[in-house]
């Protein structure tokens, strides 16, 4: 018998993936799946934030699919890597800040350093042409493979008989005619092959993987770099752009205003990197502070905060504000009226 | 042998890879005690283990705090 050959599947959580890896499996190639985290992923945890998603199952769709499909996963760790593919992507940005066709080299290349680090012989995804209007076309397929140097030994399983025959088939590794020829923006192929194969409660992101394909996440990614002297970013930082309001009454500060009890209790875990207000006198949010804040920005940082809270009607409340050394102040202010409020701070 | 990961105050994934890649350097029957305050970690680091061939032993809230303990089986992590 011919050796067993070893495919490592992209697993992005979506349906596309999660068939692809089974086309796979269906012709008796082991199948492990592959992962990347690179901090934008649309994933479990902003459930975890907002209490009131609370009810809804959280789950891991990129684990799920992996059960699903009986395979193992390995979630790999890219935060750090993945910086330099949002920040200068070479094939620019999609319709926000998502840098597909870059991020989708980044990541085969990233298999493809797996893959002979672990002895596996192909690379599969779930891409379709044409499926995408900027990373999955017909001319973006061959600048994947060239650019992640995966060249032929990357198989595309649900439209590899639209494509030129790769290693894995001119080999016989897998048997192309029992491949796919799936192509455009329908969906009904994909969604006719998981009844087929029982897959349900599958996953289905209406814009993409990952928080980059979101317009107000990719407004206040913008906003956080052009009040920065440089676009570098940590995780905390674009953590931080998930929860709460954002204001922005000044260049130099933002506010970041909890929204609910579950926002304000994950935003309790950055008391020590930013300074913080809320109110002592009544309920409120607590409301994060970044930026370089002189004496008057913070009473009007207070002043906005009042409006959040309880207090939001009385003459006067007290706004304590600790800072990150364990300073503290209590200042006794006006809530803003609502009328005040510029609709441009809000970012 | 006991081993304790602090994954507290990340949120998922962070805490499944910190386990998974906590779990390389262990040996089989080793158990690893999982802490996180992601309340997701107790879905997702039990379906890691399931995946991945290793046994939750127990999973415990207490003030927020998620424990998950784990016995290290031989056939995770090979690949
Ligand atoms: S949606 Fe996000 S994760 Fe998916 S290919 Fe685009 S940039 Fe990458």
């Amino acid at each position: 018998m011919s050796k067993q050959r070893k495919a490592v599947a992209l697993i992005s959580g979506g349906l596309d993936s999660l068939l692809a890896a089974k086309v796979m499996l269906e012709q008796g190639v082991h199948v492990e799946g592959i992962n990347f985290f690179t901090g934008f992923c649309v994933e479990g945890h902003t459930h975890a934030i907002r209490k009131k998603d609370k009810a809804k199952p959280k789950r891991n769709n990129a684990l799920w699919s992996a059960e699903q499909l009986g395979i193992k996963l390995h979630i790999i760790d890219v935060i750090e890597e993945y910086k330099d593919v949002l920040l200068n992507p070479k094939h620019g940005y999609g319709q926000n800040m998502n840098p597909c066709l870059d991020c989708k080299g980044f990541m085969v290349k990233k298999a493809v350093e797996w893959i002979k680090e672990n002895d596996f012989d192909f690379i599969i995804t779930g891409e379709v042409i044409g499926q995408r209007p900027m990373s999955q076309r017909k001319e973006t397929m061959p600048i994947v493979q060239r650019e992640s140097g995966a060249g032929d030994l990357l198989l595309r399983p649900l439209c590899a008989k639209n494509l030129p025959e790769t290693l894995p088939e001119r080999e016989g590794w897998v048997d192309r005619e029992k491949l796919l020829d799936f192509s455009g923006r329908t969906r009904k192929p994909q969604m006719a092959l998981a009844e087929q194969y029982g897959f349900k409660e599958y996953a289905s992101p209406a814009g993409g993987c990952c928080f980059l394909t979101d317009k107000n996440y990719s407004d206040k990614l913008v906003d956080m770099w052009q009040h920065r002297s440089s676009r570098d970013y940590e995780l905390d930082d674009i953590m931080m752009l998930k929860v709460g309001r954002h204001i922005r009454p000044n260049d130099n500060f933002k506010m970041i205003v909890g929204r609910e009890q579950g926002e304000n209790k994950f935003m309790e875990g950055y008391r020590k990197i930013y300074p913080y207000i809320h109110c002592s006198s009544h309920k409120g949010p607590l409301v994060l502070l970044d930026g370089e804040l002189n004496d008057s920005d913070v009473e009007l940082a207070a002043r906005i905060a009042a409006r959040f809270g309880q207090g939001r009607d009385a003459d006067e409340v007290e706004m304590s504000v600790t800072y990150p050394d364990g300073k503290n102040t209590v200042l006794k202010v006006k809530p803003m009226p609502a009328d005040e409020i510029s609709e441009a701070w809000y970012v | 042998m006991k081993h304790t990961l602090d994954a507290k105050r990340l949120l998922c994934p962070m805490p499944v890879i910190r386990t998974q890649d906590r779990i390389k350097s262990l040996s089989p029957g080793d158990v690893l005690e999982v802490v996180c305050t992601d309340p997701g970690a107790l879905n997702d680091v039990p379906a890691w283990c399931r995946i991945n061939g290793h046994k939750v032993l127990d999973t415990k809230t207490v003030d927020d705090e998620v424990f998950i303990m784990i016995e290290v089986r031989d056939d995770g992590e090979q690949a």
